[in-house]
Parts: structure tokens; sequence; C-alpha cells
């Protein structure tokens, strides 16, 4: 079954007040993980592994760096879905 | 299989692109059990990706530079492996960005590469020790430190000095019938090497000088040499460095 744009949205939330301790409220799709979020390297690498077990996907090591803002996240997954 | 029966403790799996993933791979397809070591943030992320082995492994918490986490190695390792450990792979290493300007690097991020890339063999052979079973095998993978190259720099003195460390716990492990060898890879797309700056330098040239050729995606050949080592393939083999470079250390300009 494929995720919504809204429960991807969720999901990554989830994942990141897990690893960060940010507020769910806080991820929005026009955020950045690095200025707006403060997310380093390592916690993003934490986020895409636990994001690829949550909605069965592949995010390779070289995508992690090519996304940039939630919304990017949220897309990659979208479309890693189909 | 060539490791059927044995049981490995391999650091340094933090990704699926980790040489060690692929080290702890190939020998839970040659037959061995593998238990895994990672500390602190990266624990979580060696714990996802210890389930995605073909046998999902258990992970034991080791920060190398942590004493009180090297004391407690033996009984964590008997906790999984009641009978002891047949081999080690010793893949960590870490520099302070710093420590890649060579004349400008302090010594508190020299120190920090020495103590994380180098003096940890030592620290984690001795720590295994209790559990090593006669006959075992310590594998460390190091990047040839022959040379000084483009941007490597103080990673390039630690790497330099993790050798010598091979050659002496070579020299008094050999008694106890363990023994110590290196992996000298040529340039891999890991996530730690994709962290050093300037990394790039390596790959453009690698391909081109090795008469085999060289693919810095592919860390099988590396993991392959590491196996093997790991194996009782090697008996009369110590304080050696096997180069799985294509070639690379032996050719001129």
């Amino acid at each position: 079954m494929a995720y919504t744009d809204d429960e991807i949205l969720a999901g990554l939330a989830e994942i990141i007040n897990e690893e960060t301790g940010l507020e769910t409220d806080a991820v929005q799709l026009d955020k950045t993980f690095t200025d707006d979020l403060d997310i380093d390297s390592l916690s993003m690498m934490t986020i895409a592994v636990t994001a690829e077990e949550k909605f069965g996907v592949k995010i390779p090591d070289e995508e992690v760096k090519n996304l940039v803002t939630v919304n990017d996240a949220v897309t990659y997954i979208k479309n890693a879905q189909s | 299989m060539m490791l059927d029966g044995k049981t490995l403790l391999v650091t340094g799996v933090l990704t699926e692109s980790s040489i060690a993933f692929h080290v702890a791979r190939l020998a839970q397809e040659q037959g061995a059990t593998v238990l895994l070591t990672s500390f602190g943030r990266t624990m979580k992320i060696t714990k996802v990706i210890a389930r995605r082995l073909p046998t999902p492994a258990e992970v034991i918490e080791l920060d190398v530079t942590d004493e009180e986490h090297l004391a407690a190695l033996a009984d964590r390792v008997r906790e999984f492996a009641p009978d002891g450990l047949d081999g080690v792979l010793h893949s960590i290493g870490f520099a302070p960005e710093g420590a890649f300007n060579f004349l400008e690097a302090s010594w508190a991020d020299v120190s920090t590469a020495v103590h994380v890339s180098a003096y940890s063999l030592k620290a984690l052979g001795v720590a295994a020790l209790p559990v090593m079973k006669a006959g075992g095998s310590i594998v460390g993978l190091t990047f040839d430190a022959q040379f000084a190259w483009p941007v490597y720099d103080w990673m390039g003195v630690a790497k330099a000095a993790f050798e010598a460390t091979n050659r002496y716990l070579a020299r008094d492990l050999g008694p106890k019938g363990i023994r110590c060898n290196l992996v000298a890879a040529g340039p891999i797309r890991t996530t730690a090497a994709k962290s050093i700056p300037g990394f790039a330098t390596f790959e453009d040239s690698w391909d081109g000088n090795a008469p085999l050729g060289w693919d810095v995606t592919d860390a099988e050949p590396a993991a392959k040499a590491c196996v093997a080592l790991l194996s009782d393939w090697f008996p009369a083999t110590t304080a050696e460095i096997v180069h799985v470079d294509g070639g690379v250390h032996a050719m001129g300009s």
C-alpha cells in the first residue's frame, strides 16, 4: 500500500522527533534539514535508514545529500514507493 | 565453506556501503557467526543495518577509546559467543577535519586521529584477547601509508602508525597463536571516505593507474581479502599487509 504525502510527512516527523527531540509540528514541508531543523549528517543518515524501514523504500547514501528540504524527502519517498 | 563454525567480531558497520558490512555479509555466507560493534549515536544505524545481513547480527556496544567498554568487551562477547572468537575485524578510523590540513593541524586533532585510528588496533586486540582462540586472526583495514597522498595528511600519518601497530601486535600475539594482518584497499566510496575532504582526488586517478582497474563503488574485493585472512587459509602469515588496490602500489607514476 502506497503512503500518501500527508502520511509520509507525519511518519518523517515522528522519526525526526525520535532522533532529535524536535516537536513534530516543527517538521514542515518547506523546512530545510540543515539550516531550519539543525539536523547534522549523522542524524540525517539515521533518519534515512529509519525511513527506509518505515516506508519500505531504498534511499541510497548518495541521494541523502540531495534531500535539502522536508518536501524533497517526502517527494523522494513517494516516488520510490512506485 | 571458508569460515564454517567460526565466530567473528566485526567493527565498523555503519551503512550497507561500509567495507565491514561486506565482510560481515561474506563471512556469514561462508558459514561464520558474526557479532557487530557500534557505539553512541551510530548504534541505532548499525542495529538497523545489522538486520539487513543474511542473518541478523547482534550488536555489542564498543567505543575503542573508552576504557570501560574495552574492559567489558570480553564479557559482552561471551554473552553471545560462549566459546569465544576466531577472528576480529578492525574497521575503525577517524580524524577531525583539522587533521586534513597538514601544516595547520593541532596536536589535539592529530592525537585524536592516532588514538582512534592506530592505537585502537592494540586496544581492540588486547580487549578481545581473553576470548580469542588459538589460531585466531585479527584483520584491519589500512590505506597504503608508504606514501604522502593528496588531502590524506595526518590520517596518512595515523595509518603509518596503524601499520606499525599491526607489526608489533603480530610480534606479541604470535606466540599466543594469533595472526595480525592488514588489507590495504584502494579508495572505496564509503560513508567514512566521503567524509574526507577532497576524497574525489583519489577516485579520479586510481582507476587509470591500476593494471586491473579499480571500481570505487565495489567494496567486495577488499572484503573478500579480509574474509580470506580471517579464515584458516593464511595459517603462517602475520604482520603482513595485503594490497587490494588493483595493483597501484607496485606501479610507478
